[in-house]
């Protein structure tokens, strides 16, 4: 395939920056998805210009938290708050969050690693 | 000062077929906000991937949704193919994108139907269905099964289509194509479904976006975005443009699906007469290592399957981004200032497909 | 069964199923196979409806509603499971929010297998129910209701 499709390894402190970055260049956010790893978890961020596709992927500890990207893509708050309620990641200041209430499952975090 | 009120809609609602919920906040008869809630189907079907290896999943991938059954196969083949390296025969990949074209037709009748039922045109409904029957029974004829086919595995397709098949599917679309000009008249031509669907819920380029629209609805709006145009699997070979249309209204949304239903009949034409001889799948050894994102073009937009493996026949993580999901922020926004009245119709054209959107 | 004794409505809901036997059901009031032949109307209001269909298997959430919606239609009524998820769970049974068939929240009557299910075994399936809601309602006249 000969469209850009690659994964892009960030640190906390480059991902807020990188997310505007995307937002100025007219990146369409087209994906977020959360996976369990040891010891946290890995939250990956699709952007799409043109046919290009472009990941960002952020690695957080549990207990870690993570900055919503809903005012800088307002289209976020889905997937954020199914993140934040299947897996548990801590992502803070949603809007609007709908406090681990989006699917209204009886299990707690059921996709979260169990020891 | 105008009354504010709250309505609910949904989930048991006659327009539509599945459930979703949105709490209408209006102020005499204009909707000033809707607030989204989901959740009634979600069964957890991404968590399956734990007890179900990768290659019994593509039975889970299919039933994912009834109506994208089809697509979420293939889409979820194709990613995991992509992680094992694995070349799929040619015959195969053509294979897939007539079945995959007929399913765009079939989803594309549907709606149509539901649309008009929505308005309440119920004699422009039963057409629409009317015609769909015939896709259905192709399906039927070619792989079993009216609406769950499973015929994608993991390193190509399970049956094959001999030449009469062949010859029954061109006879079909040709029938389908004849008797489909009157349906597409009306919904273009006809007085009162102009009159409901002309100038409502506008989206506008930048805000299609922006909001993240895919699909027909992003189309809609003027922007040319079709993911077929990244040439996966036979589609490199085959004849694919973006249809757009430039209001972004109902009634640009109702066009660009119709004008869709005309290419799908010419590529399933071309398709069938390019075909290759010769194997449709090939024998598939060891495990998924390695993650991929697949991008591929579903009936509603843009569908991206991640895939994430480790190595044993049990996956990491599988996630399936619909486009639905996509397509509810900027349902949303064209809610605010519509009439009360116009609020089916609105939801109906980004084509909501709630099974998809919760797994 | 030579003659329908009565001509029901049907009140058709989703509990989370994948759309299938859905689009399915709907199938079945179009031309092709039209079962408003037999004087079977689609209705979206439980207050009128005879038969409910059902598919898909049941979660925690439309389980009230699933239960609403029974305890709105008047007796006598009867109950169609349509699909395997509706009938057992399917393959959906292991998923964490699937409680199991419609018959964990609801009395059922008829189970309609099929995945998705034919719209041939659906019809079969509600005229099947239609004897069962006569004979519900010989045994309603009978106490004297």
């Amino acid at each position: 395939m000969e469209y850009k499709n690659e994964i892009r390894k960030i640190t906390a402190a480059e991902f807020f920056p990188a997310v505007v970055h995307m937002k100025t260049e007219n990146w369409r956010l087209v994906q977020i998805c959360a996976t369990c790893i040891e010891g946290g978890y890995e939250m990956s961020y699709s952007f799409c210009l043109r046919y290009d596709m472009v990941t960002l992927r952020l690695e957080v500890a549990e207990d870690e938290e993570v900055a919503s990207i809903t005012q800088i893509y307002p289209c976020a708050f889905i997937q954020e708050n199914e993140a934040e309620e299947l897996f548990g990641v801590k992502i803070k200041t949603i809007k609007p969050d709908y406090k681990d209430k989006l699917y209204r499952i009886d299990v707690e975090t059921p996709f979260k690693k169990k020891e | 000062m105008a009354k504010r009120s709250i309505v609910p809609f949904g989930p048991q609602h006659p327009v539509l077929p599945e459930p979703v919920h949105l709490d209408l906040v209006l102020e005499d008869e204009t909707v000033v906000q809707a607030v989204p809630s989901i959740g009634y189907i979600h069964r957890g079907l991404e968590k399956l991937v734990d007890k179900r290896d990768f290659k019994q999943y593509t039975y889970i991938a299919e039933r994912i949704c009834g109506i994208c059954s089809c697509g979420h196969g293939l889409g979820y083949c194709m990613a995991v193919e992509e992680v094992m390296g694995i070349e799929v025969p040619e015959r195969a990949n053509y294979l897939r994108a007539i079945w995959v074209e007929m399913s765009r037709i079939h989803s594309h009748l549907l709606w149509l139907g539901l649309l008009a039922d929505a308005m309440g045109f119920e004699s422009l409904f039963m057409e629409s269905w009317r015609l769909r029957e015939k896709i259905l029974d192709m399906f039927d004829e070619t792989a079993g099964g009216r609406i769950i086919h499973s015929v994608n595995q993991v390193g190509g397709v399970q049956k094959d289509m001999d030449a009469t098949m062949l010859n029954h599917l061109l006879e079909a679309v040709k029938d389908i194509e004849s008797d489909i000009k009157p349906v597409v008249n009306t919904f273009l031509q006809d007085y009162t479904v102009q009159s409901r669907l002309k100038g409502a819920g506008v989206l506008k380029k930048d805000d299609a976006v922006t909001l993240g629209a895919v699909g027909p609805m992003l189309r809609a709006s003027g922007v040319e975005y079709d993911v077929r145009m990244l040439g996966y699997g036979a589609y490199k070979d085959l004849t694919v443009a973006p249809i757009t249309s430039t209001d972004g209204d109902c009634y640009g949304r109702c066009e660009v699906r119709l004008k869709e239903l005309f290419q799908s009949f010419d590529l399933i034409r071309e398709a069938i007469g390019k075909i290759p001889s010769g194997d449709i799948n090939v024998p598939v050894k060891g495990n998924p290592n390695g993650e991929y994102f697949m991008r591929i073009e579903q009936p509603r937009g843009e569908a991206i399957y991640y895939v994430k493996g480790n190595g044993t026949k049990y996956l990491d993580r599988f996630r399936l981004r619909t486009p639905t999901t996509s397509n509810i922020p900027p349902m949303v926004e064209i809610l605010k200032g519509c009439q009360l009245a116009d609020v089916p119709i609105l939801i109906l054209t980004i084509d909501p497909c709630v099974s998809c959107t919760e797994r | 069964m030579n003659k329908v004794s009565k001509s029901p409505w049907l009140l058709h809901y989703d509990a989370s199923s994948c759309n299938g036997c859905d689009i399915e059901v709907l199938d079945c009031l179009t031309p092709k196979y039209d079962i408003e032949r037999f004087g079977i109307i689609n209705t979206g209001d439980p207050f009128q409806a005879d038969i409910l269909l059902i598919t898909g298997g049941v979660n925690s959430q439309t389980e009230s509603v699933v239960k609403q919606i029974y305890s709105q239609m008047p007796e006598p009524k009867v109950v169609v499971a349509v699909g395997i998820c509706a009938c057992t769970g399917g393959v959906f049974k292991e998923c964490y929010n699937i409680k199991g068939g419609i018959d964990t929240v609801i009395p059922v009557d008829v189970y309609v297998p099929g995945c998705a299910a034919r719209p041939e075994a659906i019809i079969d399936g509600v005229v099947k129910a239609l004897s069962i809601l006569d004979a519900k309602q010989a045994a309603m006249s009978k106490d004297g209701r």
